[in-house]
């Protein structure tokens, strides 16, 4: 299996001197989800992050397609970024925009921008869009604007959004956290279909274990800006997760 | 027993000391302003006389003056209001700190504002009657040029106070700067923008009432007019029709704003 993305000796320091992600080194295969849990300020974020350059690393390669995303400025970040599709924990749609813009906002990197401005996009493009939103379930919400939504029907969009770029690789900051359970289950489900039936590879930043352990081919322990635990969900034992997250009240066994 | 008191002895003292230089200040200004006891001692009846020779009210005023001054009024408030929009966007884009990095343009920016702001109406009429002579066109730049301050540090403070999410969300996704202010900047901020333009207009209308006192068009001509022909009944016409119209505009103003946001 062919590495998509490969994270060499990744470090991050916000404040010089006090590191948030120690030297981490990873990689990603071409297909599957790979599901990194940990505590809360462990560096999860910061690493997903700094894989699309919404955090500067302060060190370390980050290789995609052939090129050091860590090194990419203007441009060429610009058209990195397009082909890596970010779902994010608050959704972050254009709350005012219709859910069909919203999708066609996945495109901005490559729609000139006056076509954007005047509403043309490519035809291709918004069949595509209305295609996605019969995939996640919204077919019938093209029009409605973003903000008119519940969260589950918003990371729905998200997610589609984040499709419509036609990613080589898809980011997903906590997506579940700001949902209930049975929604969190559904949403998973919907982003390990779709990168699956389009053979994306997807990582996942989580704090729900067993969300983790039943979506993703691949977990990924962090504890305090290191990797502490990297192997199959069925591999993952209470050691494990006591070197993750310390203490041991928590664990029911 | 034990006492609670909601002073210390020293902020007891300071408050006093307040209390006097309070009194002094009134006193000392009162004594500046140089009041004319026989002339307030007749206020009333002066008042009562002025709005005597105010009624009936000159109608006739209104084909010969008002109503033309009117429309050039309306004009005045509208077009500047207008072009104030246009030159002030690029001022906000400018003086936003997270849409332009750069100190140094923000604090040029933020001058452009706050000298717009610093002056009057009035002297801006002043200046633009000086420059391309008597007229609307005075006006019109006076309004214009009064607003961009308001119009635009309103407008910047909006695009400072804009969500980072979805900014984030359309930078991750690889959109250009002109993208990223075009579908994530502009939906965010646009009920801020025409709630501040409506405002504006509002307030530009009651001001170009008075420009015309210094020239520069307008109904305030008209009033400027009667006043030193010492036509009350005119005078009281003119003054009918600025209230009706400020009223007018604020009924319609409220009614457009609940409507867009």
């Amino acid at each position: 299996m062919s590495a998509a993305l490969a994270i060499r000796n990744l470090r991050k320091e916000y404040r010089a001197g006090v590191p948030v992600l120690r030297d981490v080194s990873l990689e990603v295969g071409g297909t599957g989800m790979t599901a990194i849990i940990g505590p809360s300020g462990t560096g999860k974020s910061t690493l997903i992050r700094c894989i699309n350059r919404l955090v500067d690393p302060t060190a370390g390669e980050i290789l995609f397609g052939g090129q050091d995303l860590a090194r990419l400025k203007g441009r060429a970040l610009r058209e990195a970024r397009r082909r890596i599709g970010m779902v994010f924990q608050e959704y972050n749609l254009v709350e005012r925009l219709s859910v069909i813009e919203n999708l066609l906002c996945g495109r901005l990197g490559y729609v000139p921008v006056w076509r954007a401005w005047l509403r043309r996009f490519p035809p291709h493009d918004v069949a595509r869009a209305f295609e996605l939103l019969d995939a996640v379930g919204l077919g019938d919400f093209a029009t409605r604007r973003a903000d008119a939504l519940s969260g589950g029907q918003r990371q729905r969009v998200g997610i589609a959004r984040a499709i419509m770029q036609d990613p080589e690789l898809v980011l997903a900051d906590e997506p579940t956290s700001s949902l209930d359970p049975k929604t969190s289950v559904e949403i998973m489900e919907l982003l390990a279909r779709l990168a699956r039936e389009r053979g994306i590879p997807v990582v996942v930043n989580i704090h729900n274990v067993e969300l983790a352990k039943r979506f993703a081919e691949r977990i990924v322990g962090m504890s305090q800006g290191a990797i502490v635990f990297d192997g199959a969900p069925s591999e993952l034992r209470e050691s494990d997760l006591l070197a993750i997250y310390g203490g041991e009240g928590w664990i029911d066994s | 027993m034990r006492r609670w008191r909601r002073f210390t002895p020293a902020q007891r003292i300071g408050r006093a000391l307040t209390y006097v230089l309070a009194a002094v200040a009134v006193v000392w200004s009162l004594r500046t302003i140089e009041v004319i006891p026989e002339f307030l001692y007749d206020a009333p009846e002066q008042t009562a006389d002025l709005f005597r020779r105010m009624w009936p009210i000159d109608w006739s005023f209104w084909g010969e003056m008002v109503a033309e001054a009117l429309v050039e009024t309306f004009h005045t408030a509208t077009l500047g209001t207008i072009i104030a929009l246009a030159l002030s966007v690029p001022v906000a884009l400018l003086a936003a700190r997270n849409i332009t990095p750069s100190a140094t343009l923000n604090l040029v920016a933020k001058f452009i504002l706050v000298s717009s702001r610093s002056v009057n109406s009035l002297i801006w009429a002043l200046l633009f009657v000086a420059i391309f002579g008597p007229g609307a066109l005075a006006g019109t730049l006076a309004i214009a040029f009064r607003s961009i301050g308001f119009v635009g540090k309103l407008l910047a403070e909006a695009l400072e106070e804009m969500p980072r999410g979805p900014l984030e969300a359309l930078a991750a996704a690889g959109a250009p700067r002109g993208a990223i202010l075009l579908k994530g900047y502009w939906p965010q901020v646009e009920p801020s923008f025409w709630s501040v333009a409506l405002f504006r207009w509002d307030i530009n209308i009651r001001e170009s009432a008075v420009l015309g006192l210094v020239g520069a068009g307008g109904i305030g001509v008209a009033l400027d007019t009667a006043l030193n022909n010492l036509y009350w009944d005119q005078v009281g016409l003119c003054l009918l029709v600025i209230f009706a119209v400020v009223v007018a505009t604020e009924v319609a103003t409220s009614a457009i704003r609940s409507r867009i946001i």
